[in-house]
């Protein structure tokens, strides 16, 4: 499958990189050839099989939902690039 | 007693034990190997207080005649893909730049707790995406095994981890492996590199790559030392909800080597065009080597191996494109400078464009679109399907009563860093031919240094095994690391 310059656009933005105009063409020809790679699965008879959930038969356990942990901000805040005041904080996101 | 970095952990545990060398001894010989070994760049946070302090109770520990673990007074190097409380965790990432966690992995912790001592975080590809170690924003990771002048791969993407164990900078470490990590650079570099059983060891506290194929295991000189080592970082952790919760069996007394009478499995689909004749004579001395100790080695068929790269190079780049969102420049690591009017989703892309290196940039976006609408059923969940009947044809096999599966680790020894610089990402994928079916499987794999190729560089096989069966597997591993006699070392140019 070819992907063109439109699609890689679209791609990048979706998973929030910034990619240069100049970049694309060679970016949407690395995607090709990765997804003519996975297109051999194509070959595959998959009728009647059931997707893989977990690679153990285990039920995912459950627990009561309750806290269990927390009650330290200034932990959780350390290693923001920028915190004040308790928060977390970003550039203005409502004008 | 000299080169006390040299011992395996077996040899120190005894000699700890005698009072034959002290922790703290073991430490500074490993601390000096490591100031000396800057050329392999294979520790890339050095941590010698932290390191010093563990050895000192490991120590009064042992001197209180204290029952303790065999890993009690171990001087590690730690994957920096593992969370240390207090201590550099980038993932090899420019974007967890300064990033120092506030708690620890479960695995360190139960390193730690056992007695344990860390030396320091090791070099890997950035995030665990690679075969090389060339994606690290440290910089390539160096095999210590050299010819002709070249600098060599230690693969990836533990490759600090096994360059460190193949150099004697400790005496084992920790690695991750999620398409081959573990086992295709302990390969490399002549060491043993053990993948349990998905759900053996507790994910939490690693940096997520692919959450349904990540699993954390030993690298170490010894198949020993594998066992012993995967004792303690493993066991039931309520923080991991795929951690299994089954007991752990002693792993080291499985070693009997005593392998008469088990069934050992040759797939037919590993011949694989275009692999060395090296590889295969290889493969071949092992089957051998299992048959003279008494295996019974009989041809098995898993028809779906040559979907297994395609299938992993759908399921991972997805699950990669979940994890990696959580770098966003907001609650940790590193955050892009903004112009002037930027608002959040230019702090976003400007963040992942400058902090993802290329590699990663690539995986985050093939699973990004292979997870976007309309592509999900003929990219995602056919892969899902596939990788079901990868795991059937193991089961299948199991069923008829195999024990273990004998293959070779990889498709070539360790080339040349910057070799594969102007080759398709594709082509890098190939490296994982042989592990990666065992990562959708879930399944338990271990390489075993078993021969030298023409110019001297060491060559792997691998063995994996029934789930959850890691200590008949380390046992099989055992009797082939008797038989091969592997002991050649490193000529030391650093």
């Amino acid at each position: 499958m070819s992907i063109d310059i439109e699609t890689a656009r679209k791609v990048a933005h979706l998973a929030r990189i910034k990619v240069d105009e100049d970049h694309l063409p060679a970016l949407a020809q690395e995607f090709s050839n990765i997804l003519d790679f996975i297109e051999q699965l194509n070959e595959v008879d998959v009728d009647d099989v059931e997707p893989m959930v977990s690679v153990t038969p285990m039920r995912l356990k459950r627990r009561e939902d309750v806290v269990t942990d927390g009650g330290f901000p200034e932990k959780i805040l350390a290693n923001a690039p920028d915190a004040r005041e308790g928060f977390f904080a970003v550039p203005k996101m409502v004008e | 007693m000299s080169d006390l970095n040299k011992l395996t952990i077996a040899e120190a545990r005894d000699a700890l034990a005698k009072g034959d060398v002290t922790a703290v001894e073991l430490t500074e010989a490993c601390l000096g190997a490591i100031d000396a070994a800057g050329a392999l760049n294979a520790f890339v946070h050095n941590t010698p207080e932290i390191a010093h302090a563990q050895a000192e109770a490991a120590d009064e520990r042992l001197k209180a005649g204290e029952k303790v673990s065999a890993m009690t007074g171990i001087p590690l190097g730690i994957k920096d893909l593992f969370c240390t409380k207090g201590v550099a965790s980038q993932a090899a990432s420019r974007i967890l730049e300064g990033f120092k966690p506030e708690y620890e992995s479960t695995v360190t912790t139960n390193l730690f707790d056992a007695g344990a001592v860390m030396l320091g975080k090791l070099n890997m590809d950035e995030f665990a995406m690679g075969s090389s170690n060339e994606t690290s924003v440290y910089g390539d990771a160096v095999n210590p095994w050299k010819v002709d002048g070249r600098k060599l791969t230690p693969g990836g993407s533990s490759g600090g981890s096994a360059s460190a164990v193949a150099a004697d900078l400790c005496l084992a470490a920790t690695g991750t492996d999620t398409g081959g990590s573990i086992r295709q650079p302990a390969a490399l570099t002549g060491i043993t590199g053990l993948k349990p059983t998905y759900g053996r060891v507790s994910r939490w506290g690693i940096v997520a790559f692919a959450s349904s194929l990540d699993q954390a295991g030993p690298m170490t000189k010894s198949v020993r030392d594998a066992a012993i080592m995967l004792g303690a970082m493993a066991g039931h952790d309520p923080k991991d909800s795929t951690s299994a919760a089954i007991a752990v069996p002693d792993f080291e007394a499985a070693l009997t080597g005593d392998i008469k009478g088990k069934v050992i499995g040759i797939p037919r689909e590993y011949h694989i065009d275009g692999t060395p004749a090296e590889i295969e004579k290889l493969w071949d001395d092992g089957k051998a080597m299992l048959a003279d100790a008494g295996a019974r080695v009989i041809d098995i068929s898993l028809p779906h191996t040559k979907y297994a790269l395609p299938t992993y190079y759908v399921i991972a780049p997805a699950e990669a494109s979940s994890n990696l969102a959580r770098y966003d420049g907001v609650r940790y690591g590193r955050r892009a400078k903004l112009g002037a009017g930027d608002g959040i989703t230019e702090m976003y892309e400007k963040t992942r464009a400058e902090g993802f290196g290329a590699e990663v940039q690539r995986r985050v976006m093939v699973g990004t679109y292979v997870l976007s609408a309309g592509f999900y059923d003929a990219y995602y969940n056919r892969a899902r399907k596939v990788r079901s009947l990868i795991k059937r044809d193991f089961d299948d096999a199991f069923a008829q009563g195999v024990d273990a599966i004998l293959t070779p680790a990889t498709p070539s020894a360790a080339f040349g860093l910057g070799e594969m610089a102007d080759a398709d990402p594709v082509e890098m994928y190939l490296n994982d031919v042989f592990t990666v079916t065992v990562n959708l499987a879930g399944l338990p794999g271990i390489a075993v240094p078993a021969g030298l190729d023409a110019k001297g560089l060491p060559l792997g096989l691998q063995l994996i095994g029934r789930p959850w069966e890691e200590g008949d597997l380390l046992n099989v591993a055992y009797a082939l690391e008797g038989a091969a006699g592997f002991v050649s070392k490193p000529g030391k140019w650093w």
